[in-house]
């Protein structure tokens, strides 16, 4: 069996203008393997946004990716403030940025649901005041 | 079509590092967000949104061009970044629904 890769990155929760780093170099290294147009578009999507959620409401945080044969798994992790309810977070539409945040094209409540739609498995582990994770996979 | 023949039809170039690129479809929206969860790869993206955010969702969502509408000023330094990343962007000086008025004659 091959042994599997894996990209460590730190989320620099300060700098808004950077977001997305991570989810653009994990793009170009996926590109790299020859994964399909289709999979990287839908695992970069998914790590941008959980990503940008990060640098919004968590102060930054880290993310693991790990692609094996048959799928590409992403892990974030945030000590951030967690999510009090994520039966709404997972709601189109319902977001809880501030108006600064929704002035710079964010916000809109699609975060949590692209990430599930464009992933095949998505679990959230949140606790108030002590932060959240989340694990995705995108099946090959 | 591709996005470099689309200077022939008012729009102009701000940044072409792939002027190749194959317009398949369009789709207009701000909230980034919603346009990574819709927009599909190959569209021409017309927004007024012009932060560098903007590159990031074109480059992921894999859309064939960034048209920004209404003239809105999209500075040096994104122009620049557009470049180095392969983001195509043109401005047009009307409003997102004439683009795509404009777009769904030429597609």
């Amino acid at each position: 069996m091959s042994e599997a890769l894996k990209f460590h990155f730190d989320v620099d929760g300060d700098d808004f203008t950077s977001a997305g780093k991570a989810s653009v170099q994990v793009k170009k290294n996926l590109r790299q393997l020859g994964l399909s147009p289709e999979t990287i578009r839908r695992v970069s999507i998914a790590m941008y946004e959980g990503e940008i959620n990060m640098v919004i409401h968590a102060g930054g945080g880290i993310a693991d990716v790990t692609v094996t044969e048959d799928c590409i798994e992403i892990l974030l992790s945030d000590k951030g403030p967690g999510i009090k309810d994520i039966d709404k977070a997972m709601q189109e539409g319902y977001s809880t940025a501030s108006d600064n945040i929704r002035s710079l094209g964010f916000g809109a409540g699609m975060g949590l649901p692209n990430m599930k739609r464009y992933t095949d498995y998505m679990d959230i582990k949140s606790t108030v005041g002590v932060g959240t994770d989340i694990t995705m996979r995108v099946n090959i | 079509m591709t996005v470099e023949a689309l200077k022939e039809h008012g729009f102009s170039a701000v940044a072409l590092p792939e002027p190749d690129r194959e317009i398949t479809g369009v789709y207009i929206g701000d909230l980034l967000s919603w346009v990574m969860g819709r927009a599909k790869s190959g569209d021409a993206w017309i927004t007024i949104m012009s932060n560098i955010n903007v590159l990031a969702v074109a480059s992921l969502a894999d859309t064939a061009c960034v048209i920004a509408a209404e003239d809105v000023e999209i500075t040096d330094d994104i122009a620049k970044a557009a470049g180095s990343k392969g983001i195509n962007i043109l401005s047009f000086s009307g409003s997102a629904y004439e683009a795509a008025v404009l777009l769904y004659e030429l597609l």
